[in-house]
């Protein structure tokens, strides 16, 4: 290691580290601030801000789904017109309400608020950096997801309503403002929104990549990373090559849309007119939705998984089984996550023979998939294993992910999506495994890490009401929905009385959506436990939870530059629980193997002696002299 | 269907309880610290959680399924659509197995292996011979699963038999049309998007350049298909995308405008065999809409009417050519046929008053979907 030329470079930046110190103005701090930390903070508020609309949004639209024409004029304070003068919800609006709820809750709560929390917050903590790579472009990254939130924020309230044509827009309805009211203003702003919202996952995904692979201290080696990392680490590559994909085809609908382009229409008469537009297809934007589309979904739930991965060890007090299997399942799952797309589009016309390709890489998903799961409960075999309200998020995540998974593999069968295809089956499977599943990470992460946050601790019990009230919640309302799929009913139907074959289950549609009211008020439990722990909650100890991993060495609330002099060096892997031979049941990271020589195993004994020259080497710590 | 709302329900109030009850604990825990034997509150109580969880859930799962097994996919009325629901069952079969095994062992590990004081984890962090084996086996199943899958989705993808009833249906906002060759050369005519106008009753946009379509006639509620014969759907949409769905039949296809696509299957049962079968009377096939495409999305119901050759042909017969209702709505469009078809066109001139009914139909369809917008 050239640790002469390092230390040159560090020694030049000394003074400039200094100014760093001075007290910061409020603006600086808090708003537009550059420190991960706060920033992860800003995401998750913000994050949370966007749930709260989006779950409500989907209890309103249950509410007509399970009581067809319910009077809904108590709400007309709130929605205004969208409540006809009968009292019932306005068709118009409730594809409206759907499409905001998929594209809040997609973009907005499982992207922004679950990645850019905990990236931000824990990237630079468990590498052991001070900050991110580029403090400056993180900032940027999060004003303008603000931004972005703003825009759609406004769309709410236009006079023709919000976009309508789904959380996927598929042209030509959201291309032709003549076809639906949502294409109108809203659609304008849905695009002008996501694009921003594009550039800040992308200003962020570039940070989290860059850090993670140039910031780590010296001895956290890539096989030394916790779980955690590697997920936000490879979701950050998922991000940054399928984003721009989504962007373009953002592009060429605002193209076809004011530009008079061609690119998503053909051959189309609408409303007494016959339009210009030849040989466009929208396919082709399908196609480039869901090269977006289908990696967006492990996008939301690789963070999940990471996280999961390391509350599951810490608190079953076990090493996760399979570290290497762990993260080779997560590469193989980024990896087919780029050639699958097109299993969304079996029934659109697309060339069979591109369906039973695309089937067949489909189903290969299920491989690492279920080494995950296998690994994650032969981690709980033989623990000792605590529920902390993270604890608990976290085994349901893996029983959503399970459960929801399953069902994947049918709907990725060519032949079986025919009849499955937007119906509700589909509806209950991707809000299982990638929604509630997701959701579940986002709640484990903040359970677990709230400590680290805040420096206080959220109440346990309240915690753990939340968790079971939810995850029987979740259940109760998308299991039966499958049956509703099975027995073939449409996604997107304002109301199911039309149809005979979509007469039965009133009783089944009422019981979800009276399902789902009680799940929804059950996150208000949550909502309090969060915001009364930050101010008035039990100080946090350093290390509450007995972890290894590095972010628990710092401050209870570590400062600017996260440690207090020099970055500690890292010896192990994350998981050495419960080591036979050792006094406690875990060894932090920053123990060295010549601190216990008791439970070291052969080949670590080895590694002594590489431990003295790890210690001295100073790869990017500008404090180290300094204090 | 009352019982599986009151049993799920009970299994709510069960839940109900139980918060209740725990939030009782809490009330008496908040102030106190961290019982001794306990890592963190309530331990115990979540580990047998875990346990009541799974009971109630097998409970759930195994009665949910007898009480709503009913309503499951409605019979299938075409040979590829009980192929594909023996795979359907026999992949969902593999899945429910999988999701019970791995749920069971999850939820009895998490109680199993709950904090005790004095217990150490047992260090385990790899096993490669394990984990060999479960890659193996989903990828064996997967196999399984991509085999019979593939040779199911390329039969019934596989081009349609040359005896097949060819029908067009077109999507629109909001409804479905349907165009039949006619009875005299039972080819389907040419057609251009561009020629497209409801005013002169051609909402399909029917080329009268090309003779083919003089005969051919349209409905705009009813698709009406002969027993036994394959049908080979051809599909479209004018506006924005829509997607053919037949339940019974286990068809689904999108319609794209600027992009036809296709379908083909067998309907194998009557109309008055499915009355009969289901005990119904009232029964009928329907056709749907899944491609989200505006307000009226959830309003495109189409009947569609399976009977022997003879009743079909007698109703093909009934029905008016789209060229008689253009031209009795606007007679002079006859000037916009070539002159050397003209006075084979002349034949479908409004000589029949039969016509009426269609007329009436269309232009109702017409001005409620502009009224819908």
């Amino acid at each position: 290691m050239s640790v002469v030329a390092t230390s040159t470079i560090v020694d030049a930046h000394v003074e400039e580290v200094h100014e760093h110190h001075e007290e910061q103005n409020f603006w600086k701090k808090y708003v537009f601030s550059e420190d991960h930390k706060t920033i992860a903070k800003q995401y998750m508020i913000t994050g949370i801000f966007w749930a709260v609309i989006g779950i409500a949004m989907s209890v309103v639209f249950r509410l007509q789904l399970g009581f067809p024409g319910i009077n809904l004029s108590w709400l007309k304070p709130v929605l205004g017109r969208w409540i006809t003068e009968t009292g019932t919800l306005d068709p118009n609006f409730y594809l409206a309400l759907v499409t905001m709820h998929g594209t809040i809750m997609v973009f907005f709560v499982l992207t922004a608020g679950l990645s850019g929390t905990f990236s931000n917050f824990l990237i630079p903590l468990q590498i052991g950096a001070r900050d991110m790579a580029s403090g400056f472009l993180n900032m940027l990254g999060f004003w303008f997801f603000a931004l972005s939130s703003v825009v759609m924020f406004i769309s709410l309230f236009l006079h023709t309503g919000p976009a309508a044509g789904g959380w996927v827009i598929y042209p030509p309805l959201s291309a032709l403002p003549q076809a639906h009211m949502g294409s109108e203003m809203g659609m304008t702003l849905w695009l002008s929104s996501m694009a921003l919202f594009i550039i800040s996952s992308l200003l962020g995904g570039i940070n989290y990549i860059t850090t993670v692979i140039n910031l780590r201290t010296r001895g956290m080696t890539f096989s030394r990373l916790p779980l955690t990392i590697w997920a936000f680490f490879i979701t950050a590559v998922l991000g940054l090559i399928s984003f721009p994909v989504l962007f373009s085809a953002a592009l060429l609908l605002i193209f076809d849309r004011h530009f008079g382009t061609s690119f998503y229409l053909s051959e189309i008469y609408i409303n007494g007119e016959a339009l210009p537009n030849m040989g466009g297809s929208p396919i082709l934007f399908q196609h480039l939705f869901w090269f977006l589309g289908h990696p967006e979904v492990y996008i939301v739930l690789l963070p999940a998984l990471g996280m999961t991965s390391e509350i599951i060890a810490t608190n079953a007090r076990k090493p996760i089984f399979g570290y290497r299997a762990m993260i080779a399942s997560l590469l193989g799952i980024a990896f087919l996550a780029f050639v699958v797309w097109a299993h969304h589009m079996f029934v659109t016309g697309m060339n069979p023979f591109l369906g039973s390709i695309f089937m067949f890489l489909t189903l290969i998903i299920a491989v690492p998939s279920a080494v995950k799961a296998f690994n994650y409960i032969t981690t709980l075999w033989r623990g000792n294993i605590i529920f902390t309200p993270a604890m608990l998020f976290s085994i349901g995540l893996v029983s959503l992910f399970v459960s929801g998974g399953v069902t994947g593999i049918i709907l990725g069968n060519s032949a079986l999506d025919i009849q499955l295809h937007d119906t509700y089956f589909v509806v209950a499977h991707f809000h299982i495994v990638m929604g509630a599943a997701s959701a579940f990470g986002f709640f484990a992460g903040i359970y677990h890490w709230f400590p680290k946050m805040f420096g206080r601790m959220m109440n346990n019990s309240m915690g753990q009401i939340h968790f079971w009230a939810t995850f029987i919640g979740v259940y109760l309302i998308f299991y039966p929905m499958h049956y509703i799929g099975i027995a073939g009913f449409p996604r997107r139907y304002y109301q199911f009385t039309t149809y005979d074959f979509a007469k039965s289950y009133t009783n089944l549609n009422m019981f979800v959506t009276i399902a789902a009211i009680f799940t929804f008020a059950a996150q208000f439990i949550f909502l309090w436990n969060f915001f009364y722990s930050m101010f008035k909650g039990k100080t946090a100890p350093l290390n509450p939870w007995r972890s290894n991993t590095l972010e628990w060495t710092t401050p209870v609330v570590p400062g600017h530059g996260n440690w207090v002099g020099e970055i500690p060096a890292v010896y192990r892997w994350p998981y050495d629980y419960s080591k036979p031979g050792a006094a406690e049941d875990f060894i932090p990271q920053t123990v060295p193997y010549s601190a216990t020589p008791e439970s070291n195993l052969p080949h670590e004994t080895a590694l002594i002696a590489e431990e003295k020259e790890l210690g001295e080497i100073n790869l990017n710590d500008q404090f180290r002299t300094a204090h | 269907m009352i019982y599986l709302v009151g049993i799920l329900g009970l299994v709510f109030l069960v839940m109900a309880i139980v918060v209740i009850s725990r939030m009782q604990s809490v009330m008496k825990s908040v102030n106190k610290d961290v019982q001794n034997d306990e890592p963190v509150a309530n331990n115990k109580l979540n580990g047998t959680m875990w346990i009541v969880t799974l009971v109630l859930g097998l409970v759930g799962t195994i009665w949910s399924y007898y009480a709503a097994k009913d309503g499951f996919l409605p019979e299938a009325s075409s040979p590829h659509g009980r192929r594909t629901d023996e795979l359907f069952w026999f992949s969902m079969a593999l899945m429910m197995i999988s999701f019970l095994a791995v749920n069971v062992l999850l939820f009895y590990f998490s109680w199993k292996y709950q904090y005790k004081k004095g217990n150490k984890a047992t260090f385990y962090p790899d096993n490669h011979k394990l984990e060999l084996i479960w890659t193996a086996i989903p990828a064996v199943v997967m196999a399984v699963l991509v085999f019979t899958g593939y040779r199911a989705w390329t039969d019934i993808m596989s081009e349609a038999p040359n005896n097949s009833q060819v029908i067009e249906i077109m999507g629109k906002q909001f409804g479905w049309m349907v165009r039949y060759g006619g009875t005299e050369d039972n080819k389907l005519g040419n057609y251009n998007y561009k020629l497209i106008d409801d005013n002169v009753q051609n909402p399909m946009g029917l080329d009268f350049s090309d003779e083919a379509s003089f005969d051919d006639i349209s409905h705009v509620s009813e698709m009406h298909v002969i027993k036994g014969r394959p049908v080979s759907l051809k599909i479209r949409a004018r506006d924005v995308l829509h997607s053919v769905f037949i339940p019974h039949m286990r068809v689904k296809m999108d319609a794209v405008p600027g992009m036809p696509t296709k379908f083909w299957f067998t309907p194998d049962k009557s109309t008055d065999e499915m009355r009969a079968e289901l005990g119904k009377p009232e029964f009928d096939y329907e056709i749907a809409c899944t491609e989200v495409c505006g307000r009226g999305h959830f309003s495109m119901r189409m009947r569609l009417i399976v009977e022997d050759e003879a009743s079909f042909k007698k109703w093909q017969s009934e029905q008016p050519t789209v060229l008689s209702a253009v031209l009795q709505t606007k007679p002079d469009y006859i000037s916009r046929i070539p002159e050397n078809l003209r006075a084979k066109a002349m034949k479908y001139a409004p000589a029949a008053p039969a016509a009426d009914s269609t007329v009436a139909q269309t232009g109702t369809a017409a001005a409620s979907s502009a009224a819908l917008r």
